[in-house]
């Protein structure tokens, strides 16, 4: 056991002494919450977009009035005609343009009935869509007050509320899928690297050659960046309290046990690049290359598994993130339980037991 | 130049001769843009929702028959209170709740008004927000219909009804993979190119031959073109294999010229190349450099517009991606991709890439030093 | 007609901060000839040939290797002269022939040079069934002899030699040696610094640094007889024993 723990300390020296790899290691989380946290938004705000207003009346001044004052759109004004707009769209400017045709309030007060036209850029489909619905409803809102004006008999009106989230911001699907980007990712790279350096140093040999087993030689790799990762995990949770006012509903205890798991998880996928590559860079490029992508597609928390084709659904079964991510949020967002989760933390752990054989099982090979 | 030659031909053959290496130039970004735009798909299809009806009154029902027959939503439960449809939440299996009260078709005839209650599980955003949009029209329309039916139009003062006609430009058929692909293919070209060079440089220090290399007459300027440009070939390669895949499999060809697009790479591809060569100088060891570099590309890729629109970002965001190289390179792929734009039109883009090529260069130029 | 002097050095300095790594050194080197430049890990012995070979500049003094100044003809200097490192720095991916067809070119071979020279190595090292195997898969003495031969290529005036024999059994030093002659004997100088005090004796004079300056100058014989000693290695023994510095 102390024998050990000299393996330990070696490792832990070789981790702290690269400043450089520590700051990464350490800022890339926090720099990930504040991005997820306070840049990236799902939410469509701010659009420009441009109204081509042919009849300049009361109504369609007091329609502007209002897209004006939503949060959601910014006027531009120098467009005159609509065979503008297509050059608007191409200069990448706008995403949305209204037209509104000649005699509009006149058409309204007389006929009852007006039209206007909105062209929308779909090159982002979800955006134009949301926009033309938001746009919508700006108009049905309009045509409501009218309504009302006018005393139209029988309105409903849908009351709603937003739960776990009252602003509607994305922080608490955000903040489960950083900890599983970042635990995953800074596991799997740092093991593989530092098992692939020694082979490629030659130091590995050495190690093999002393009075231990390679297991130990390998666990002792693994402790620091179980230290560290589980460090991580504190930032990001206290990140995620303090500065994005997200707190943590469950059992902190729960959530530090499902994140050991899921360290180990990953630790395990690093010793298996490690045990197949010879090289560094090799190694670095799938642990990058391969991971990252995946991890961010797959785990479901940036776009939504069910929406995938069922292939790709079956895939994402494998990804240990998605487990785990649906484990944080079940336990840090919902405040459930382990008999809520207790199936998903079933197959991380088997994932995970199968990822250790078959490293062992490789590992036992190279070295005959 | 004579030396530039032999540095060239000294690099791709190391290039060629390294099988992962081209494994990975290859066979990674073909395979990323093969599954990645399907599952990256924002596209909002069955949104589950939950029905409570208090009332059982004709027109509540009508109300829910009008609602799970609109295609926007798939019926996740039928309940008999909140509390019941809270679960369904709570488990994941509803994103919406409507709870229709007790009294509604009575309330809605003696007052002229009634509420409805609507809860949203707004882990998911986009959900929530579509959700919320489409219940509010098919109630509105509910709405309307009622109103025809109990009362003859010329009782009441006429409504005034705007009808709206919306056309999609550039994608009609709301393809999301048509604006994702561009985007992913821009990314994959970055992420390569910037490993691939920010490794090299370090990889010849950390080994040693860079000391041979520094006591040779070989001019500093002349070791990094030697280095620039082969994986600035390879960028092209890779973009190419991009393209070729964007039109076999998803059937993507560029509205505009596509010579465009190559010109536009060959001075994005110094950019990146001259940002992966300056980690590299900045480097010890070749972990250090994959880290620095992943750090930048990973923060490059989220804050580039590729997942989330930056026009949604608060200000100081929008400023930091006024320094992200690859967010004018997604842009100028969307632009030329999907609306045709032209070269005046990436005027603006083509200056700052340019910009960041020189500056990046430079900068790394002058870090590598042979000389103490 | 006295031939110039291939190195000539005075009062060459460099310090870092206040640590003086090489304190005032001065020597002559002669064309043609074999010098030793030795010293204890830490003496300053590696820093000191960084000065001479362009790679750093020096606090003060003069130096000047092959005709050119280090100070501000860097870039002359490295065209005339050629570097073996510890490391041995030839690129283990690609084939002995690639590796030769590089660095001659790098230095400025003609095509019709190149194929020359090329043959005319590969005879030489009796590599004809080696030459189009990658570097990485030959055993150490053949990399060094391969190494040595691509830094003489060019046919340079000076060629700096960084511990070039370290690992390998006498024999394969013997053999390694017998290049250096035969390129002394064309007329490159050889500038040595070596570990192996009997490699000290195989070349004409040799210099022995101490904490950053140099101790003694001298041919291995007047050496041995000014220390009264048997072999190189007590005469080393001799001075270095006082040294304060250790390891590099």
């Amino acid at each position: 056991m102390k024998q050990f723990l000299i393996f330990v300390r070696k490792e832990f020296a070789h981790v702290l002494r690269d400043r450089k790899t520590l700051l990464i290691l350490f800022g890339l989380p926090v720099v990930l919450i504040i991005i997820f946290g306070f840049a990236l938004t799902n939410e469509i705000k701010n659009t420009k977009i441009i109204i081509v207003d042919y009849a300049k009346d009361l109504a369609t001044q007091k329609l502007i009035n209002k897209i004006e004052s939503s949060p959601y759109f910014e006027l531009e004004k120098s467009i005159r005609s609509h065979q503008e707009i297509e050059a608007a769209f191409r200069e990448g400017k706008i995403k949305l343009a209204v037209v509104f045709p000649a005699n509009f309030n006149t058409d309204l007060a007389h006929l009852h009935q007006a039209q206007l036209q909105i062209i929308a850029d779909a090159s982002d489909p979800n955006t134009a869509n949301t926009l033309t619905n938001y746009l919508t409803m700006i108009v049905l809102d309009y045509q409501a007050e009218l309504m009302q004006a006018n005393q139209v008999p029988y309105r409903i009106i849908p009351e709603t509320r937003m739960l776990y989230n009252p602003q509607l911001k994305g922080a608490p699907n955000f903040v489960p899928g950083v900890m599983a980007l970042v635990l995953m990712l800074v596991c799997v790279m740092m093991t593989s690297i530092s098992i692939v350096k020694e082979k490629e140093l030659g130091t590995m040999e050495i190690l093999l050659v002393s009075p231990f087993r390679p297991i130990l030689v390998i666990l002792a790799k693994a402790v620091p960046y179980l230290l560290l990762s589980l460090l991580n995990v504190i930032t990001i949770l206290l990140l995620s309290v303090f500065v994005l006012g997200l707190p943590i509903k469950g059992s902190i205890l729960l959530l530090f046990a499902e994140s050991t798991l899921f360290i180990i998880t990953s630790l395990a996928l690093g010793l298996l690049i490690s045990v197949r590559t010879e090289s560094q860079q090799t190694a670095m490029l799938i642990s990058l290359m391969g991971m990252l992508l995946p991890t961010i597609l797959f785990s479901g928390f940036m776009f939504p598994i069910e929406n995938m084709p069922l292939p790709l659904q079956l895939i994402s079964n494998v990804v240990p993130s998605k487990w785990y991510y649906q484990i944080v949020k079940a336990v840090m967002i919902k405040g459930l339980g382990f008999s809520a989760i207790w199936q998903e933390t079933l197959i991380l752990a088997g994932i995970t037991i199968f990822l250790i054989l078959v490293s062992l099982k490789n590992f036992k090979i190279r070295l005959a | 130049m004579r030396t530039l030659l032999f540095l060239l031909e000294k690099e791709f053959r190391q290039i060629f001769r390294n099988r992962t290496l081209l494994a990975i130039i290859i066979a990674v970004p073909v395979v990323q843009l093969l599954i990645l735009p399907l599952a990256a798909n924002y596209e909002v299809k069955n949104i589950a929702i939950a029905l409570v009806d208090q009332d059982h009154s004709s027109y509540s029902q009508k109300l829910v028959s009008r609602i799970t027959a609109s295609g926007y939503f798939r019926l996740a439960g039928y309940n008999r209170s909140y509390k019941e449809a809270y679960q369904l939440i709570e488990s994941d299996q509803a994103d919406l709740v409507l709870e229709i009260p007790a009294g509604f078709e009575r309330n809605l005839i003696r007052e002229n008004q009634q509420e409805l209650f609507l809860a949203v599980n707004a882990i998911n955003g986009v959900k929530a927000n579509l959700g919320g949009v489409y219940l509010s029209k098919i109630i509105t329309d509910y709405n309307s219909d009622i109103r025809l039916q109990w009362l003859q139009p010329s009782r009441y003062n006429p409504i005034p009804l705007i009808e709206i006609t919306s056309s999609n430009w550039f994608n009609p058929y709301l393809n999301y993979q048509l604006f994702m692909v561009p985007g992913i293919l821009a990314m994959l070209v970055t992420m390569i190119s910037g490993y691939l060079s920010a490794l090299n440089i370090v990889k010849e220090k950390e080994v040693g031959t860079i000391e041979q290399i520094n006591v040779t007459p070989i001019k500093k300027h002349h070791f990094i073109l030697g280095k620039l440009i082969p994986f600035w070939i390879l960028g092209f390669v890779t973009f190419t294999l991009g393209l070729l895949v964007a039109w076999l499999v998803y059937g993507i060809t560029p509205a505009g010229n596509i010579g465009l697009l190559y010109a536009f790479l060959a001075l994005y591809l110094l950019a990146v190349l001259g940002f992966g060569l300056l980690i590299s100088t900045y480097s010890d060891t070749q972990q250090q450099a994959m880290f620095v570099a992943f750090f930048f590309i990973i923060i490059f890729a989220l804050m580039g517009g590729l997942f989330t629109p930056i026009d949604s970002m608060p200000e100081w965001a929008r400023a930091v991606v006024r320094f992200n190289p690859l967010s004018y390179f997604i842009d100028v792929m969307r632009m030329v991709v999907l609306r045709g734009s032209g070269f005046k039109d990436i005027q603006y883009h083509l200056g700052i890439i340019a910009l960041f090529a020189v500056i990046l260069n430079g900068w790394a130029m002058l870090n590598y030093k042979k000389t103490t | 007609m006295i031939p110039a002097k291939s190195i000539i050095c005075k009062n060459l300095t460099k310090q870092f901060g206040d640590f003086m790594a090489v304190n005032h050194i001065s020597f002559e080197v002669n064309p043609g000839e074999i010098f030793g430049f030795l010293g204890a890990n830490g003496a300053g012995k590696t820093t000191a040939m960084r000065m001479l070979c362009g790679l750093s500049i020096p606090t003060s003094g003069e130096a000047m290797v092959a005709g050119f100044d280090v100070f501000k003809q860097t870039e002359k200097i490295k065209k005339n002269i050629g570097y073996m490192s510890q490391k041995f720095s030839l690129y283990e991916d690609l084939t002995v022939l690639e590796n030769i067809r590089f660095y001659g070119g790098i230095y400025g071979l003609t095509n019709q040079q190149l194929k020359d020279k090329t043959e005319e190595l590969i005879q030489q090292l009796g590599m004809q069934t080696e030459a189009k195997k990658l570097v990485g898969s030959l055993p150490l003495g053949w990399k060094q002899k391969l190494s040595f031969s691509v830094a003489v290529l060019h046919q340079p005036k000076v060629v700096f030699l960084d511990e070039p024999t370290g690992g390998v059994d006498p024999i394969t030093r013997r053999q390694f040696w017998d290049l250096i002659y035969d390129a002394a004997n064309a007329g490159v100088t050889i500038f040595v610094t070596t570990h192996y005090m009997d490699e000290a004796e195989y070349c004409n004079r040799i210099s022995i640094m101490v904490d950053g300056a140099i101790q003694a100058l001298d041919t291995p014989h007047n050496l041995k007889q000014k220390y009264a000693a048997t072999s190189m290695d007590e005469v080393f023994y001799q001075l270095a024993r006082g040294a304060k510095r250790a390891a590099d």
